[in-house]
């Protein structure tokens, strides 16, 4: 559901109308547009979103952990539109204990790399990734760093 | 040993048994390649001279600058942004100055954000050249190294000027400038620039007529615009396949919508439209310098916050208000309102951005940094597949990418 300040933003809206159980919530915060999707309609999203709407660029994927609060995980897309100059920001909760959503690999190829790294430095699993490894540490490494009880200093626990 | 002894010729080397499949070779190129730079491996599978699979290696400079990024205050965190992109400090420092500044909600003064741009503008210069003599290096043509590496130094002697350091400036800092524009600036910026006109003019010489550059580079290490946009690919390489997007046009930052420039393109796609592409970049951002130093506004070089920018040292002194701020700064940092900001802006290798999440204290919650070298680099499999291995090297030294803003 859409809180009422955004049923008037042209992308909010058309989001909503294409699958309103895919959209959970939204906010529009210092100019920019951050859309909630719930984490098993995140591939149709994205096509409808690219081929469209015409967010034809993926700037960015990452993710943020919120441990101890449960859901723990967001796995966050930065798209971009060319024609209308326009940034949305995706987002999708995932549980603490085995995330895992699928891979928007196949709407935009540049996404291997980046859910690469978000597997290698948080440990979401990304399902029907073409190649799901490490990539910034070592493939035998333990633990996954970003992670807010991956310590920096001292013993890891 | 004795040449009676022969050695029997290993199975692997024997000639193929008629009729079955032409043996492929795996080569590993790097980490430790010169034309590398930096620390990038490449797998590569070769049919004869050509690639048939390519796979990328990275991630020998990663050094966890994200992690990094939740432990250190805000205002001390600008110094790890220099070190992700280490040809290009001043547009990583710029870029994570505005995300917390927007988090902020700071007012920019204009005698700062103009310096911001002459100085980026002046990475950019110091970027391109470095990418411009090694990559004719790598090709073959030694003497254009030299000749960029005596600009650039005159580009550096600049930053020591303004910030005391060579490389890693730290010079923007959130809330403005570190230091007041150092004095004499002006002549120092001005006789460089009036003279960098002609030194581009000297490597195109050396360069955009010369036989041996274009064969090397001529439709070599093509690909299509909509792949590129679909990798993620950004900078000069989209723009030498015809896209005319930048950042400092489409979304201008930092005052860029009171300069006049153009953002060349070019149609080829190819090694040489980049180069092309980048050439005319470095005369566009020489007239930006330009109308900086010309137009320079005067006033403060720090917005009017002191709850963030240290005070004077003078009020220091004489100021109970100003001591309290000095010491809350110092010894606990500032305090940015709970939000999440995306900024992205044009650096020298295509889009560099921040996602900045704050949850209102005085460390940030999460810094993300997407650099443009990473999605930049995840495309070399497209670029290279099914062109020769000579030419992978003018196909990634077109790139343009630095490996610590790939791996952070």
């Amino acid at each position: 559901m859409l809180p009422e300040n955004l049923k008037e933003h042209a992308t909010a809206a058309a989001l909503e109308a294409f699958d309103s159980s895919a959209v959970l919530s939204g906010k529009f915060d210092r100019d920019e547009l951050t859309i909630e999707i719930a984490p098993a309609k995140i591939v149709s999203v994205c096509g409808f979103l690219k081929y469209d709407l015409g967010f034809v660029r993926l700037s960015t994927v990452t993710g943020v952990d919120w441990y101890p609060a449960e859901p723990r995980f967001e796995v966050v897309y930065h798209l971009h539109s060319l024609d209308r100059r326009e940034w949305l920001r995706l987002k999708c909760r995932l549980p603490g204990a085995d995330p895992e959503i699928d891979s928007v690999t196949e709407v935009w190829r540049g996404a291997n790399w980046f859910e690469r790294e978000t597997f290698d430095l948080f440990g979401v699993r990304f399902r029907n990734h073409p190649d799901l490894r490490r990539i910034m540490l070592p493939d035998d490494w333990e633990g996954y760093p970003l992670r807010k009880d991956y310590c920096v200093t001292g013993d890891r626990v | 040993m004795s040449d009676t002894v022969t050695t029997p010729i290993p199975e692997t080397l024997a000639e193929p048994a008629a009729g079955s499949r032409p043996r492929s070779l795996s080569l590993n190129m790097g980490p430790q390649h010169p034309s590398t730079h930096g620390v990038l491996r490449l797998e590569l599978e070769l049919d004869g001279e050509t690639i048939v699979k390519c796979q990328p290696d990275i991630g020998y400079l990663h050094t966890g600058i994200e992690k990094e990024f939740e432990v250190k205050n805000y205002q001390q965190a600008v110094t790890l942004t220099d070190r992700i992109d280490y040809l290009a400090p001043l547009s990583n420092n710029l870029c994570y100055c505005l995300a917390v500044e927007k988090l902020l909600g700071l007012e920019i003064p204009p005698l700062a954000q103009w310096t911001r741009v002459m100085l980026t503008e002046l990475t950019r210069l110091n970027s391109h050249l470095v990418w411009l003599g090694t990559h004719a290096i790598d090709i073959g043509a030694m003497s254009v190294f030299l000749y960029c590496f005596r600009e650039r130094e005159d580009i550096l002697r600049i930053f020591e000027m303004y910030s005391g350091q060579r490389m890693m400036t730290s010079y923007f800092r959130i809330g403005g400038l570190a230091l007041e524009p150092p004095r004499g600036w002006q002549q120092r910026v001005r006789t460089f620039i009036d003279a960098f006109p002609s030194k581009v003019d000297e490597y195109e010489e050396l360069l955009t007529n010369n036989r041996i550059w274009i064969g090397r580079t001529r439709g070599v290490g093509y690909m299509p615009l909509e792949d590129m946009l679909d990798l993620g690919v950004t900078g000069p390489m989209l723009r030498a396949a015809g896209l005319k997007w930048d950042v400092r046009k489409s979304q201008p930052y930092s005052s860029y919508d009171k300069f006049d420039f153009e953002v060349p393109t070019q149609t080829a796609g190819d090694v040489y439209s980049r180069y092309q592409v980048r050439i005319e970049e470095m005369r566009q951002s020489a007239r930006i310098v330009k109308q900086a130093l010309e137009g320079m506004p005067e006033g403060r070089w720090t917005a009017d916050a002191p709850h963030v920018v240290l005070p004077d040292r003078e009020k220091m002194k004489t100021q109970m208000e100003a001591l309290i701020y000095h010491f809350k700064i110092v010894t606990e940092g500032f305090r940015v309102p709970a939000g999440e900001v995306y900024q992205v802006i044009e650096s020298p290798r295509g889009e560099v951005g921040y996602y900045v999440i704050s949850d209102g204290t005085t460390k940030a919650y999460r810094v993300h940094v997407r650099g443009p070298s990473f999605a930049n680099l995840g495309a070399v499999p497209r670029m290279v597949v099914g062109t020769l291995i000579a030419d992978v090297i003018a196909s990634i030294g077109s790139m343009d990418f630095v490996l610590g803003d790939c791996d952070r």
